[in-house]
């Protein structure tokens, strides 16, 4: 039986966002019989509601509230109100997500440690490390079913993959396979294996990639424990003279306001909207914002140093055919400051249809040197690079001049490049190319960034109060009963695609919540 | 081009299916703009059908694809026939045939080569006429689902089943 819960309720834990982090948290809190009102402000579709075409699935599932952007991040030309690919709907970003998950390596929690100061950034090591998480990497790999972890399989290599494997080994990379993958290989947790129908990033409609739309988030409803309230926007925190939270303000489907009490708020609305609601919830006990003595809400994003490779060969690859990134060269992932930077990336093998093709290529691009390039769609192969990029002070998510539809002042999100992400790119470029003229590739492209998906640091976990919002277990240094459970927490982003570690966290928090509200801590 | 190369065509009739042997556009004088072999054609009912023409031939020198047959173009371009962007074609095809006089062409249109054209688009590359209409086509010209099996893409796959039976790792050159 789905639960309701009464507004005046204060026994509850409100979480907003139902993504990677807020979806797992509801999940896991309800397990333990912890009662959660799960606000999100997107609507519910599940497979059969998601679409193979790639507009209309991103019109159906993509937030399009408004944002404004600054910075020489290429992004903020081409995409000015739209600097972050992301979805709003229950399940979040989990929705278009593709599926890679794999660990940090271990050295990539001690980012400070390990790299030493880098002018201009803001490095930290993370308060928590490799053998503390590892059991909780553990019950993630589980509860996504992660390919090549347990006993589960990988997945088959499809023609990008083939490409790519063939160029890399050529290259002499010995890390190579078809990915640790949320995508079953076999039937595993009442769900189908992948029938490779190449709409990875459109909603899975097979349900064979894992989302939270249609495992943890029904899963947390079913034990009476949960109530998702979708299209519940969320406007502001609000908390008493001690300085606890106490509920939050929410505008519901209809645009009215409401109010939500709770014992405990979570905030989990991804590395733009968690920072806003802080911002836009300053009250004159806290006039720069929720949680935000440091003065560190906001700052710190990271976005991943991304870019893309795609090559032309003599003869067909159809790369779109099958899943969209289960491939991964790991040998660039290392720490080797020998190549002009700090920290590493990985390449995974990365498909757009024809309609993002022509969108994300060359934004702007134009004339026969553009269009040659997409006459030879069929016979394009692709990989996508995401490596470490550095935390900077000055990048990151400021309330904007322009109001959303509620009136409330949207986020800037300002970004640039750090010198060390510039260098690791543009060798990422070179060995991406190389790996592609290896297999006869007779053009390659170095497709710069798109609107990021991987948003990352604007709360940050720190040891010491003055350098982060929160502490290991995502609880605000300022407020008790105030957690950060997205994203935002990353303390660093390391090489490696973020979900596994948002789950891995989120799964840790529930158990810490619990286990304090049971102490009667919190 | 004559009347006579019309027939067939009604008002209402925006585009006709039927498929297009390629050939120079033509401005009919009848509030049509129409491919010389009646192929296809499109009615303009408030810009004018010369200035239809530029747009169209702007569309091809932007995004050219020999393979991709002029009614493509003019399905992607035939929104700007419409009261709210009459003064913004107007005053962008104006200063485009402003800019090929300028280098000697009786107007853009006019211009014989796409190198030369290329070079007037150039010239206006920054301005929001051209920017506009660049972005527009993006998603008007890609975006069609009957252009996709011209460049191989084949679309929605989960109603045929994925590509499990169907050449998901069919590759065989490597
Ligand atoms: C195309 C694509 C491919 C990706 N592929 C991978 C991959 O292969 N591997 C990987 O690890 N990661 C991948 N990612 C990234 C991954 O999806 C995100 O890192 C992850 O989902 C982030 O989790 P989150 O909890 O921080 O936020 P999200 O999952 O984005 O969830 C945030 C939710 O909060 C809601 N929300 C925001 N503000 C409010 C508010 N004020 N009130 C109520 N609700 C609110 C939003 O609507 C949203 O549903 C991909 C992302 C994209 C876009
Ligand atoms: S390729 Fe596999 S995981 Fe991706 S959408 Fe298709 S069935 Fe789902």
């Amino acid at each position: 039986m789905v639960a309701k819960f009464d507004l005046n309720d204060d026994s509850v834990v409100v979480i907003i966002g139902t993504g990677a982090g807020g979806g797992v948290l509801a999940n896991e809190l309800a397990q333990k019989g912890v009662k959660v009102v799960a606000l999100e402000a997107g609507g519910r579709y599940l497979p059969e509601d998601y679409v193979n075409d790639e507009w209309d699935s991103f019109a159906q599932l993509a937030w399009l509230d408004a944002r404004t952007t600054s910075g020489s991040w290429r992004v903020a030309k081409d995409f000015a109100g739209l600097p972050a690919w992301i979805v709003k709907a229950v399940g979040g970003t989990t929705t278009h997500w593709a599926g890679a998950s794999i660990r940090f390596q271990d050295h990539e929690w001690k980012a400070l440690t390990t790299y030493g100061a880098v002018e201009g950034a803001n490095l930290l090591d993370w308060p928590i490390d490799a053998a503390e998480m590892a059991p909780w990497y553990d019950k993630a790999e589980t509860k996504l079913g992660v390919t090549r972890t347990g006993d589960r399989a990988g997945l088959p290599g499809n023609n990008n993959y083939l490409v790519f494997e063939k160029g890399a080994k050529a290259l002499g990379y010995k890390e190579v396979h078809t990915g640790r993958m949320a995508i079953n290989s076999s039937d595993y947790d009442g769900r189908m294996a992948c029938q490779q129908t190449g709409f990875c990033f459109q909603g899975c409609k097979w349900g064979a990639k894992w989302s939270a739309a249609y495992t943890d988030i029904p899963a947390g409803e079913a034990t009476g424990n949960l109530e998702v309230r979708e299209r519940a926007h969320v406007a502001r925190i609000l908390h008493n003279e001690a300085g606890k939270v106490t509920g939050v303000e929410y505008f519901d489907a209809e645009g009215n306001l409401q109010m939500q009490k709770a014992r405990i708020v979570c905030v989990a609305g991804n590395s733009f909207e968690s920072p806003r609601l802080l911002l836009n919830s300053a009250s004159s006990l806290f006039p720069d914002g929720l949680a935000n003595s440091s003065g560190m809400v906001g700052k710190n994003y990271m976005r991943h140093t991304t870019g893309s490779v795609y090559a032309i060969f003599d003869k067909p690859v159809r790369m779109w055919r099958g899943t969209t990134m289960a491939g991964i060269i790991q040998d660039e992932a290392r720490h080797d400051p020998s190549r002009g930077f700090v920290g590493g990336y990985e390449l995974e093998t990365l498909s757009l249809g024809l309609p993002f093709m022509a969108a994300f290529l060359n934004p702007g691009g134009w004339g026969r040197g553009f269009t040659t390039a997409l006459d030879h769609y069929e016979n394009m192969a692709g990989m996508w690079i995401v490596g470490e990029d550095m935390p900077q002070l000055q990048n990151g998510v400021t309330l904007s001049e322009a109001k959303d539809q509620f009136g409330l002042p949207v986020a800037n999100v300002h970004f640039d490049d750090h010198p060390n992400d510039v260098a690791m790119r543009n060798h990422a470029y070179k060995q991406g190319m190389a790996v592609y003229e290896a297999v006869g590739a007779t053009r390659a492209f170095p497709t710069p960034p798109y609107p990021s998906t991987h948003n990352l640091g604007t709360n940050r976990m720190s040891a010491e109060a003055k350098d982060g919002v929160c502490n290991k277990w995502g609880q605000t240094h300022d407020i008790a009963n105030l957690f950060i459970s997205d994203g935002s927490q990353f303390t660093t982003g390391a090489a490696e695609n973020p979900t596994l570690t948002i789950v891995a966290l989120a799964i840790r928090q529930a158990d810490h919540i619990a286990r304090e509200m049971s102490a009667g801590n919190i | 081009m004559t009347k006579h190369d019309l027939r067939g065509l009604t008002r209402r009739q925006l585009l006709s299916r039927s498929l297009s042997a390629a050939g120079a556009l033509a401005v009919t004088g009848a509030g049509f703009i129409a491919a010389p072999n009646a192929a296809w054609a499109v009615e303009v009912t408030t810009i004018t059908p010369e200035q239809m023409a530029t747009l169209l031939q702007m569309a091809r020198d932007i995004y050219p694809h020999d393979q991709v047959a002029d009614r493509f173009y003019a399905v992607a371009v035939r929104g700007y026939d419409s009261e709210e962007q009459k003064d913004f074609v107007a005053e962008g095809v104006a200063a485009l045939d402003a800019a090929a006089q300028a280098a000697g062409f009786d107007s853009y249109v006019a211009a014989g080569w796409e190198e030369d054209r290329v070079k007037l688009l150039q010239s206006i590359e920054t301005t929001p006429f051209f920017q506009t209409i660049r972005a527009g086509l993006v998603t008007g010209l890609y975006n069609q689902k009957e252009v996709w099996p011209i460049f191989g893409y084949q679309g929605e796959s989960f109603s045929e089943g994925g590509y499990i039976d169907r050449g998901f790792n069919d590759i065989d050159w490597l």
